[in-house]
């Protein structure tokens, strides 16, 4: 057997390999052997086998909810896996403070909002605050960092001048309602705007919030983006590797 | 039926310090009107639609009106007068402004005493249509009868209002018996109501008149089908407070969202802009028979529940008081509170259990609105419904009104169909297997549950006192709320503010504070 083949994994039951899914969703058709039928071609269609309705509810008289049970027939080969994880060592408070007083020399700034029209500010406040979140203190707390919060519902236009303003090294841009992807839209807007103040190579721009990935925020243009279970220590080690690699010091 | 055993004098003492603080703003409320406000009063004129460039009328007569710098007076002077003059209807003289045909400011002077008479009787018109309503939803709440028991209420936010409906009325077949239209980011620092129907929302759909309509149109078109009343909820919060709360009143929604902390602490709305909306605006529920509904419980959204449960109840001692003053009865106020403590701590459970059973008690005749878990809620959907079923208990043991159901998909997105529905057939399970468990049960002397809700009770004393000597907006200015500090001087809105003359006039006030209801 290669190596490749020990590799190879598929969902777990009781069995190794049985394949085991379970998954639900609803169809727009009412609850009779017919539509029980199409949810069972529709998990066919998914690469299921043997697929099991074991529940079908009537939400409405055209709308139908179906529980499905079946087995994948697919297996991933964990050796082709590739992710991009912002960064592996992170930094304590101190060891970041000390790497800028010893590689930056001076104090980083770093703004930090909730843009466009998202209210939502207990992200950004778990990086910022001084209380930090979940046991790590925010950027307000590091000594070497400048940190300014400006709160939410900051348009992307007001974002740009706090940032000409303040002279930032750093942008943080936080985003928590993402219906309709109002937060692709609303980060791509920054993203043009600061191109268009000849602004977008001078700053590190990045991005955070419980459905931003690394992946998305880079197809955007952000330089990186933090997802939940990230913190301060987190971005602050990012960032200031970062501003000295690309030399923006 | 208290289990509690709380000290009465200390609740007591918590009013008529809620009452102080209340009576304190109130003055400043009394001086001030605002260009909502003012809108208000056009809407209730019946002047809408939109001009050309698709400015809601009510804004073209009073953004004229602040040009002239005339605002002082109050829109319904000049519109009366100029009335009397041209023999012209509000609707026509507001097109006539918008053309820049007309100029409010310049008509002669009449009597005034026709003026006020002519105010008082379009008033009293608008008054009786607003009572048409409520006797439509009385009417048929007689014709079907009420439910009794929590009121399942959940929400549509889909940001299109013909999906919206689609949802809604799943819901209500479902067995929801309050649908509540969430609005789409953003509108809350609109200074105008957008107009006409809207397909185009994000986390929930613009509040329009005609969305309005739309939607009780079907909830009265699947409540006829389901013999029911299904009640419609809409939120007045933002920076146009009480122009959708008319629009309410003249759409016949049942419960609205009102809460001007909510929008100083979440959507940095300036306070003195809001609190002066906020006090028209419940006096136009109050007089619509809408249940409002209170924000408190989502101050546990950014500060903990359990250290933090006594500024919700201090809220909600002070939010009766405003209520009142703006002539809204107890049966329509809807004070909130919340289910949001640490899953992880013990016997957190029963300290909600405390927390519920104590507003119960010390809000007797309120439809108190009970917040599900959302906080705490993960993308484990598994554990979410757990969390659903602990939050329903309490609801159902502790006779809560208006019951806010939890989604188990609440860390995810905004409510699929089936989220819904799987949220209903929790609630509506425990609601039925333990519908009089409540009545079953006594608390221990001095045991836990007792003891934490006298806690709660003595800090919130506590917290009011404070307030009481420094004032509503210094308590705001130094975060005791939430944790957010808000400055009187900043937050949106504050230009819309301007303080009343001598000459000012709103014949709606003395309306809708002591006319007849029925
Ligand atoms: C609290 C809350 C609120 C509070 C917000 C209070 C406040 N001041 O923030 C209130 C009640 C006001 C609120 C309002 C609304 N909410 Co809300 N809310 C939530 C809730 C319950 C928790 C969010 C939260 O605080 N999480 C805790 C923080 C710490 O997590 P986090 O944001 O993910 O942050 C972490 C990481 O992502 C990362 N991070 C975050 N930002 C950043 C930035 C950077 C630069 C970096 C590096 C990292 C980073 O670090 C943090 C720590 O690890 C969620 C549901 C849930 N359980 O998730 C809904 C939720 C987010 N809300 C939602 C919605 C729709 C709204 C409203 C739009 C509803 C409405 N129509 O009125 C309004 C907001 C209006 C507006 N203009 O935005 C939806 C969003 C759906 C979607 N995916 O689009 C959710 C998921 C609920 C739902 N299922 O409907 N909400």
């Amino acid at each position: 057997m290669s190596q490749a083949m020990k590799n190879l994994v598929s969902p777990y039951g009781d069995t190794l390999n049985d394949g085991k899914v379970q998954l639900s969703f609803t169809l727009p058709v009412p609850n009779d052997e017919r539509g029980m039928e199409a949810a069972k071609v529709l998990a066919k269609q998914m690469g299921l086998r043997e697929p099991l309705v074991t529940a079908h509810i009537t939400l409405d008289k055209e709308f139908t909810f179906y529980i499905v049970y079946g087995s994948v027939s697919y297996q991933v080969n964990l050796d082709d896996i590739q992710v991009e994880v912002v960064q592996n060592e992170v930094m304590t408070m101190d060891e970041t403070d000390d790497f800028i007083r010893s590689r930056i020399g001076r104090k980083v700034v770093v703004i930090g909002a909730s843009t466009g029209t998202d209210a939502h500010t207990v992200g950004i406040d778990a990086i910022m605050n001084m209380k930090g979140y979940a046991g790590h203190y925010g950027l307000e707390r590091y000594e070497m960092i400048e940190a300014h919060n400006l709160g939410s519902q900051v348009t992307n236009q007001e974002f740009i001048e706090a940032a000409i303003e303040l002279k930032a090294d750093v942008l943080l841009v936080s985003q928590t309602v993402t219906q309709k992807d109002v937060h692709v839209t609303n980060m791509t807007e920054l993203v043009e705007l600061l191109e268009a103040a000849n602004l977008r190579h001078q700053v590190l721009l990045v991005a955070g919030g419980a459905r931003i990935s690394n992946e998305l925020a880079k197809e955007i243009g952000f330089d990186a983006g933090f997802g939940p279970g990230r913190y301060a220590d987190d971005v602050a080690t990012y960032v200031v590797n970062e501003l000295v690699d690309r030399e923006m010091i | 039926m208290t289990k509690l055993n709380l000290d009465q004098h200390q609740i007591q003492e918590a009013r008529s310090l809620a009452a102080a603080i209340a009576d304190d703003t109130q003055r400043f409320v009394d001086a001030h009107t605002t260009v909502t406000v003012e809108r208000t009063i056009c809407r209730l004129f019946g002047i809408d639609g939109v001009n050309e460039d698709e400015v809601p009328l009510p804004n073209v007569l009073i953004d004229h009106l602040v040009e002239k710098n005339a605002l002082a007076g109050g829109i319904s002077y000049y519109l009366a007068n100029a009335m009397l003059v041209s023999g012209q209807t509000p609707q026509e003289l507001a097109e006539a402004v918008s053309r820049g045909e007309t100029d409010l400011t310049t008509f002669p002077a009449q009597p005034q005493a026709e003026v006020e008479e002519l105010l008082n009787q379009m008033a009293q018109e608008a008054a009786a249509t607003i009572r048409a309503n409520r006797k439509i939803r009385t009417d048929r709440l007689a014709q079907y009868g009420d439910k009794t028991g929590p009121l399942l209420y959940v929400i549509v936010a889909t940001g299109n209002i013909y999906e919206d409906i689609t949802q809604a009325k799943a819901a209500a077949r479902q067995g929801a018996d309050v649908i509540a239209v969430i609005r789409t980011t953003g509108q809350s620092l609109l200074d105008y109501v957008p107009y006409g129907a809207t397909t185009e929302g994000f986390g929930g759909t613009m509040a329009t008149q005609e969305n309005f309509r739309l939607m009780r149109a079907a909830l009265d078109e699947v409540g006829d089908e389901l013999g029911r009343y299904i009640r419609l909820c809409n939120y007045c919060s933002g920076l146009c407070m009480p122009e959708i709360a008319a629009m309410g009143a003249l759409e016949r929604l049942d419960v609205m969202l009102n809460d001007a902390l909510y929008g100083i602490l979440f959507r940095d709305i300036n306070m003195k802009r809001t609190i002066v909306d906020q006090y028209f605006s419940r006096m136009i529920n109050g007089y619509a028979g809408v249940i409002i509904n209170t924000g408190e419980d989502n101050y546990l959204t950014t500060a903990d529940a359990y250290e933090e449960a006594h500024t919700v109840l201090a809220s909600q001692f002070i939010n009766e008081q405003f209520a009142l003053k703006a002539g809204l009865p107890e049966e329509q106020m809807g004070l909130g509170h919340a289910f949001e403590m640490d899953p992880d701590m013990p016997n957190a459970f029963l300290f909600e259990i405390a927390q519920a059973q104590m507003a119960r008690e010390i809000f007797p005749k309120a439809p108190l609105k009970y917040m599900p878990p959302t906080k705490f809620k993960t993308g484990d959907i598994f554990r979410a419904q757990v969390q659903d079923a602990l939050f329903n208990i309490i609801t159902v043991l502790t006779h809560q009104r208006i019951h806010l159901l939890g989604m188990l998909t609440e860390a995810i997105h905004t409510p699929f169909m089936s989220d819904r529905a799987i949220s209903l057939d929790n609630a509506s399970y425990i609601a039925r297997t333990m519908r009089d468990l409540g009545d079953e049960i006594t608390f221990k002397d001095g045991g836990l549950v007792q003891a934490r809700a006298q806690h709660v009770l003595s800090d919130a004393l506590g917290i009011l006192s404070e307030i009481a000597g420094i004032g509503l907006f210094e308590t705001l200015e130094q975060g005791k709320f939430a944790g957010i500090k808000r400055s009187p001087q900043r937050g949106k809105g504050l230009d819309g503010v301007v303080q009343k003359d001598h000459t000012y006039l709103n014949p709606f006030i003395e309306i809708f504070m002591e006319g007849e209801r029925a």
